[in-house]
């Protein structure tokens, strides 16, 4: 039987919801966006993540309307929103710095939009009741923000921004004011409440983890430039460029000399030491410059020498503890630190390892990635 | 011990400059008028220990203040005072919010020297300002050539001892006391707050008067204050530019004292001020704690 994934970018007969048609953006001499091009689906949750100052934000600005394209289009739903201003778009913004009302009560923030549109009293207050129960509410209604805890008025802010129903939400940081344990939460939150209403989503985050748990597709971006569009775990397993691979997750690059012989290749990484092996779909030219990226938790660590495609001996130069795993930073002959995970299935007394004790890495041909730059 | 210094100052000062001339001029106000120097009765006398100080305040009544209702000069005065504070600082909050709003909008670099603009009138003197504008608003002054060289009148507006001339002088003079509190709480508003009205679905306009106004509610309160009770009791700007016409309790005060050499009902008339003023103090009092409150 045929599992009915949300993939609505595989299907060539999709209509995109927002299209950005070679989109660019200059503030000045400086370009925040260039040649961009995009396109977001209906029902999408959709991340734009990236270093401070890539441009995520710029291109969230210009779907709410408070920045114009330099040059290029913006479609929504197949219409072109430029001459449309942010206030007649289907379109909502939750602010980072949530920017509610401090005059109007908890209720009023998120009758705000709706009394704009001239509804009638009783329409509204249903509405306004409904979104205070989804976000959970109910106490703090008659509340003014200066009265409530930074979730609460992240809730608030998420209220108000869906009470108008819009075709599409944009959220710029949303928990970035929030405390760990809380974000979390609140990310769970987040995809249950974005599932219920069927919105658009499109968040902007700088952090990887936040991207990765709610996101159906990620972009990263650098410089004004979308890097990789693809889904959490192919932007984890499958990172097209070292750039990817190195801002999701930690990560292990080698670099090294190709040495193809069908979809098996050997790396030649340092002198001295047999190549390391690793699969790929790619053709590489004889002694072409490549990366090797290998996730911490894919290499094994031992005492004894394993039987293994790539093993390495090392020594083991710092621990990081951190409950459920170690991290080990193993230093190698050739003067690489290699970082490796294991999980502590034992009491830490236990421990197998301990500082500057020769241990060996081991991984699979195929548990690393080959990455052309 | 150390805060107790620390408030101590603060209540010395009260009661050294505010409270002690307080008693003083209420004191006055309870006397009779007299051809003497000082020119009122009794006068305190010591050196009869207390047979004298029963005699001083036996001689004490509210003569003074029961001829105030008996004049109905001093009511319209008073009246007229409210009046003119009241559209002075209707008007210059209409001129002030507009400057204020411009200055908060400018840019960072700009404001610094916007600010020195509104602040710069204060470095000449106040009275040498007030003349000058007799200079400008007489009839063979600025205004009124600058008017008849355009065309636009053909004969020259009596402007000068008119209410419209202290109108004048009460805007000019005291707009920087509307301008500078609603300056600070306008530029302290969050820019995204405006962007999340528009996003709502609010026009440029509507956000202004749904979220700006109101959030500068607080600097409109006390600009307003700071206008209104220093204008009630406003005295050099009616006798200069006002003329004979412009009935202000300043002017009335300042007449009997020195015109009328009349000093205990003078007293009563400043007495009376103090306590119509006391109102809009009190709630001026009320606003800033409630900002303090706030920003907590």
């Amino acid at each position: 039987m045929q599992q009915t994934v949300f993939a609505p970018w595989q299907d060539p007969d999709e209509k995109p919801l927002i299209q950005f048609r070679n989109v660019t953006k200059k503030f000045g001499d400086f370009t925040a966006i260039a040649n961009l091009d995009l396109d977001i689906y209906a029902r999408e949750f959709f991340a734009l993540l990236g270093p401070s100052g890539c441009g995520k934000t710029t291109l969230m600005r210009m779907l709410a309307g408070f920045e114009m394209p330099t040059s290029g289009k913006i479609l929504l739903g197949g219409e072109d929103i430029a001459a449309v201003p942010p206030n007649k778009r289907p379109v909502n913004m939750m602010f980072q710095s949530y920017a509610l009302f401090p005059h109007l009560s908890v209720w009023e923030n998120v009758a705000f939009g709706l009394r704009r549109e001239g509804r009638d009293k009783g329409e509204i207050e249903t509405r306004v009741a409904d979104m205070i129960r989804l976000t959970r509410l109910e106490k703090f209604a008659r509340r003014k923000p200066h009265q409530l805890s930074g979730g609460q008025r992240q809730r608030v802010a998420l209220a108000r921004s869906l009470a108008k129903a819009p075709k599409l939400l944009l959220l710029d940081e949303p928990l970035g004011a929030l405390d760990r344990k809380l974000r979390e939460e609140t990310q769970f939150e987040l995809m249950d409440i974005q599932e219920k209403t069927g919105t658009t989503f499109v968040i902007v985050t700088h952090d990887q983890e936040e991207a990765m748990t709610v996101a159906s597709r990620v972009a990263v971006m650098d410089e004004g430039k979308l890097v990789q569009v693809s889904t959490p775990d192919q932007i984890y397993e499958a990172p097209t460029s070292v750039y990817v691979a190195d801002f999701i997750g930690a990560v292990n690059i080698i670099e090294g000399k190709a040495n193809q012989t069908g979809d098996k290749v050997l790396v030649n990484w340092a002198e001295g030491q047999s190549p390391l092996i690793a699969t790929t779909t790619a053709m590489l030219q004889k002694d072409q410059t490549c990366y090797l990226a290998i996730r911490p938790e894919k290499i094994a660590i031992s005492a004894e020498r394993p039987e293994a495609a790539n093993v390495i001996e090392g020594e083991i130069l710092d621990i990081g503890y951190l409950g459920n795993i170690s991290t080990y930073h193993v230093k190698l002959p050739s003067g690489h630190i290699i970082k490796a995970q294991s999980a502590n299935t034992r009491r830490i007394a236990r421990r197998s390892f301990t500082w500057e004790d020769k241990v060996w890495l081991s991984w699979s041909d195929t548990a690393a990635i080959l990455l052309e730059r | 011990m150390r805060r107790l210094a620390l408030i101590l100052i603060p209540y010395l000062w009260l009661i050294a400059l505010f409270l002690i001339p307080f008693v003083i001029v209420i004191k006055i106000s309870l006397s009779d008028v007299a051809l003497a120097r000082p020119p009122y009765f009794p006068q305190l006398d010591l050196t009869e220990g207390f047979t004298g100080i029963k005699a001083f305040f036996s001689e004490l009544d509210f003569e003074n203040f029961t001829f105030l209702t008996t004049d109905d000069l001093y009511w319209k005065a008073y009246l007229s005072s409210l009046k003119i504070a009241g559209i002075s600082t209707i008007l210059t909050l209409l001129i002030g919010y507009p400057i204020a709003y411009g200055m908060a909008s400018a840019r960072p670099e700009w404001r610094a020297t916007l600010m020195m603009l509104v602040i710069l009138p204060f470095w000449t003197s106040f009275l040498i300002r007030v003349y000058s504008w007799i200079g400008i608003l007489s009839q063979g002054g600025l205004l009124n050539t600058f008017l008849l060289w355009l065309g636009v009148i053909n004969e020259p507006l009596t402007i000068l001892n008119t209410e419209i001339a202290v109108y004048i002088g009460i805007v000019y003079t005291y707009l920087p006391f509307m301008i500078l509190p609603i300056y600070a709480n306008l530029e302290k508003l969050d820019g995204s707050l405006l962007e999340a009205a528009e996003d709502l679905g609010c026009s440029r306009t509507s956000a202004f008067w749904l979220v700006t106004v109101p959030l500068s509610k607080s600097g409109i309160i006390a600009g307003c204050f700071l206008v209104f009770i220093p204008a009630i009791g406003e005295f050099v700007i009616p006798s200069l530019l006002g003329g004979s016409q412009t009935l202000m309790i300043g002017k009335v005060l300042y007449e009997e004292f020195f015109s009328n050499r009349d000093w205990p009902v003078a007293s009563a008339v400043a007495v009376v001020l103090l306590v119509i003023l006391i109102i809009p103090i009190i709630l001026f009092q009320r606003n800033e704690q409630k900002n303090r409150e706030a920003s907590q």
